[in-house]
């Protein structure tokens, strides 16, 4: 590790409108470090490193790499200067082969593509090299998140580089791919590359990194090298103030059967089989978490559960009341709630106020609606209780929903599905989108609705969320439940195996939980 | 004798089966060059009226067939550039904007037909079979294939040249990409912008062409609205083709089928549906093959959206 200044960044501002997404934002990177970007959702991580790769123009600063100062017009420009960047949406074209989407954009516009050939030749040289198991000729539309992901970073490889910015790359991994992944992190920085890593995750910037930059608010809050502090400390850094990293939780004590599933099959929107066969009960005072890497038909389950998407055959009983097939009102009705996985589509109405957002699965009950007209009294009332209750960060109860931040409109999600009094309650993804410090709050708030006998079903590819709160957790594969294991983290080798669809060994440990 | 006669009928279907398809070959193997970029113009109709028109008064004020089909390319790439204009410099709904072009189109057309040309009543010499030695002569197959003029038998090279264009050039694979993951063509350092014009352009153009075959190739005159919906066959046919330029070829026939059955069945005798049933054919066609084709999974991810530049 050389003291040279690699790469610096100083001073940047960067607004988008009347958001200021970088504040005077000044950092350095050694050449040939692992150089971890912690930080929440928000802290305007993605947008620096954007500025980095020519996404994103600065308004202000300087970036100077490897000693000259640069301004990037393009992407292009960047890797020109070997700057490579994995987005965290993958900049892959799905109906192009791999080949294909690297030589796309090389060279010039009109010629005949004859070259294939080498370019296929180059990307196995470079696969074998680094054990990435890219073969040049698949469709990328057929591979998993997990390949192309290293079709990425092959690409970048393939493109040459220096400088590998890496954005959020473990968040749709099964552990044993992350691990697979840290891995190759080193051996590229063994090869002499510098690579940048935004992260969201303490655990493995801990593992990974040799320095760690903390961002909040758009600034760099602290760099520290990574034998100089520990996670409770970084996470101090992020939000601002302490952090209870444990959750205190009593022991489990399942009631009555809530919600029973019985051999629930269901097609995605696109047709194809997602959810094939499932069976599981949520009891009464228990969290039952779905573990699995996204896309393996969680999304689906949870959509077929509220009636929001139609059951091919199975059976959901929720109360002793078959509620298969229902339309979701009914469902709702039978005191059930849902927090979505998708907020905007399936939570909230962004271009009405909170109040309007409140009310939108009761607006024809009392005492909201009175003889046919809104009670517009009673509408602010609830709604401002909710607010004070769950802290949530607004003017007032009449602004639009749309211009809080994620985090207030997920409280407001979970405030209004809780206020409901449900006694089941589906949620998928408890703490997208939102910080450090409110999902500190949401799970809390889980947990005491767990106290007060409420059976929630809590579907999460986080699962740091799931070991938090859960008391029994399920994992998904292609679209069936695999195993079933305790939160317990000494059992994660086993978890990702069961995400990755590997059953091969679990059946010499008995796998059922309180 | 029977059988004489049903194969005489069989073989000038085909023939004609392909010289009614000539015009939809064009359109739709231009709209699968638009669509995969992701630009869905409806203004095809509109579009394939301006390219006849062009081509007829070119045709008219030369006498030139070649410079008439240049007319109509030239007329309909014009039309293209103002809907590529507000669709994609301006943002505007790709929607809206089609819909009034064939508006225009139809409008147009029509008012500049009656001030200049009705009154003529004059037509054009349109391009005449080739007559290609041994191959036209031959029974059955010379009447069913090789009786065409040149502008049909070029329906061949566009399809061939189409494809090896898509996906045998950059500007192809580039285009393909375009349509389906905008954001990865402008990482790359491409203008998205660039090449959604070039595959309106060539949309429009190819569809001027077929709209110039109608006045220069089929009929010999311009009437008001002369394509009759062939532009938005164009676009069902595309559908049914699943965004392939080959597939775009041999549907189009498949109508053209259509076309020629009903002209033909017409001219029978022993037919007793009344004439509207089965001019009614094509278009009732088209609503049966876009009920049983199930080609969305097929299309264009980013199909009608505008991309937001950074």
């Amino acid at each position: 590790m050389s003291s040279r200044p690699f790469l610096r960044i100083d001073n940047i501002h960067k607004r988008f409108g009347p958001i200021i997404a970088s504040d005077g934002v000044s950092l350095q990177i050694d050449e040939g470090e692992i150089h971890a970007l912690l930080g929440e959702n928000g802290a305007g991580k993605s947008v620096l490193m954007s500025m980095i790769c020519g996404m994103v123009r600065p308004d202000e600063g300087e970036i100077v790499y490897k000693g000259v100062p640069v301004r990037f017009n393009s992407p292009r420009e960047a890797i020109r200067q070997r700057i490579g960047m994995v987005h965290q949406h993958f900049m892959l074209v799905p109906n192009l082969t791999v080949a294909e989407n690297y030589i796309l954009g090389r060279g010039s516009a009109f010629r005949v593509i004859n070259d294939i050939d080498k370019v296929h030749a180059k990307i196995r040289e470079l696969s074998d090299r680094y054990a990435l198991d890219v073969r040049p000729d698949a469709l990328i539309e057929d591979l998993s998140v997990g390949e192309q992901q290293r079709v990425e970073i092959l690409k970048a490889l393939f493109n040459g580089i220096d400088l590998l910015i890496l954005d959020e790359p473990t968040a749709v991994l099964t552990p044993q791919e992350t691990d697979r992944l840290l891995t190759l992190m080193r051996d590229l920085v063994a090869d002499g590359k510098t690579v940048v890593f935004i992260s969201h995750k303490l655990d493995e910037v801990m593992r990974v990194s040799d320095r760690i930059s903390v961002m909040r608010d758009g600034r760099v809050v602290n760099t520290v090298s990574v034998d100089h502090t520990d996670a409770r400390g970084l996470a101090r850094m992020m939000v601002g103030r302490d952090v209870g990293m444990e959750l205190v939780r009593s022991a489990a004590a399942p009631g009555r059967l809530v919600l029973s599933v019985e051999n629930l099959i269901c097609r995605s929107e696109t047709g194809l089989p997602a959810v094939r066969g499932i069976s599981l009960g949520v009891h009464a005072g228990e969290i039952v978490g779905v573990a699995g890497v996204s896309g393996n038909g969680q999304s689906e389950l949870a959509l077929a559960l509220s009636g929001l998407l139609p059951v091919d055959s199975g059976r959901v009983v929720l109360n002793g009341k078959d509620i298969t097939g229902l339309a979701p009102a009914r469902i709702n009705a039978h005191g059930f709630s849902h927090i979505p996985e998708d907020r905007h589509k399936h939570g909230i109405v962004q271009s009405l106020s909170l109040s309007e957002n409140t009310i939108l699965q009761r607006y024809d009950q009392p005492p909201f609606a009175a003889r046919g007209m809104l009670s517009r009294r009673a509408i602010g009332t609830h709604t401002r209780d909710l607010i004070k209750r769950f802290r949530i960060k607004c003017h007032n109860e009449n602004q639009r929903i749309g211009d809080l931040s994620g985090g207030n409109q997920q409280k407001l999600v979970v405030a209004r599905e809780l206020a409901r009094n449900p006694d089941f309650i589906l949620v998928n993804q408890l703490a997208r989108g939102i910080d450090i410090g409110a999902m500190e709050f949401v799970m809390e708030e889980m947990l005491k609705q767990r106290e007060s006998g409420k059976a929630i079903l809590l579907i999460s590819t986080e699962l740091e969320e799931l070991f938090a709160i859960c008391d029994r957790i399920l994992v998904m594969f292609h679209g069936e439940i695999l195993g079933e294991l305790p939160p317990d983290r000494a059992r994660l080798e086993e978890l990702g195996l069961l995400m990755a669809g590997k059953t091969a060994d679990h059946s010499e440990q008995p796998t059922l939980a309180g | 004798m029977d059988d004489m006669m049903f194969f005489t009928f069989l073989a000038a279907l085909m023939g004609a089966a392909w010289r009614l398809a000539t015009p939809l070959i064009f359109a739709s193997i231009g709209a699968v060059f638009s669509e995969r970029a992701g630009v869905l113009n409806i203004g095809l109709e509109g579009t394939m009226l301006v390219g006849a028109f062009c081509g007829f008064a070119a045709a008219f004020a030369t006498g030139s067939i070649p410079l008439g089909l240049l007319a109509g390319v030239g007329g309909g790439m014009l039309f293209g550039l103002v809907f590529a204009f507000f669709t994609i410099t301006i943002k505007a709904d790709q929607i809206v904007v089609g819909a009034a072009l064939n508006l225009l189109g139809m409008g147009l057309t029509a008012f500049l037909f009656r001030t200049y040309y009705v009154s003529t009543g004059k037509g054009i010499e349109i391009a005449q079979p080739v007559h290609i030695p041994w191959l036209s002569d031959l029974p059955f197959l010379g009447e069913a294939f090789f009786r065409q003029n040149l502008i049909v038998y070029s329906t061949i090279l566009t399809a061939i040249l189409a494809t090896l264009v898509l996906y045998r050039t950059a500007f192809g694979l580039t285009l393909r990409a375009v349509g389906e993951h905008p954001k990865a063509v402008d990482v790359a350092g491409r203008n998205v912008a660039t090449y959604r014009y070039a595959a309106v352009m060539v949309g429009t153009g190819l569809a001027g062409l077929g709209g110039a075959f109608l006045t220069l190739g089929h009929s010999n005159q311009f009437v008001e609205g002369i394509t009759s919906g062939r532009g938005f066959i164009a676009l069902a046919v595309v559908v049914f083709a699943r965004w392939s330029p080959i597939g775009a070829f041999f549907v189009s026939l498949l109508f053209g089928l259509f076309y020629a059955l009903q002209l033909m069945l017409q001219a029978q005798a022993s037919v007793v549906v009344p004439y509207q049933v089965l001019q009614a054919l094509p278009y009732i066609m088209t609503i049966i093959t876009l009920v049983f084709v199930r080609g969305k999974g097929a299309a264009p991810s980013k199909l009608g959206q505008p991309y937001e530049m950074r």
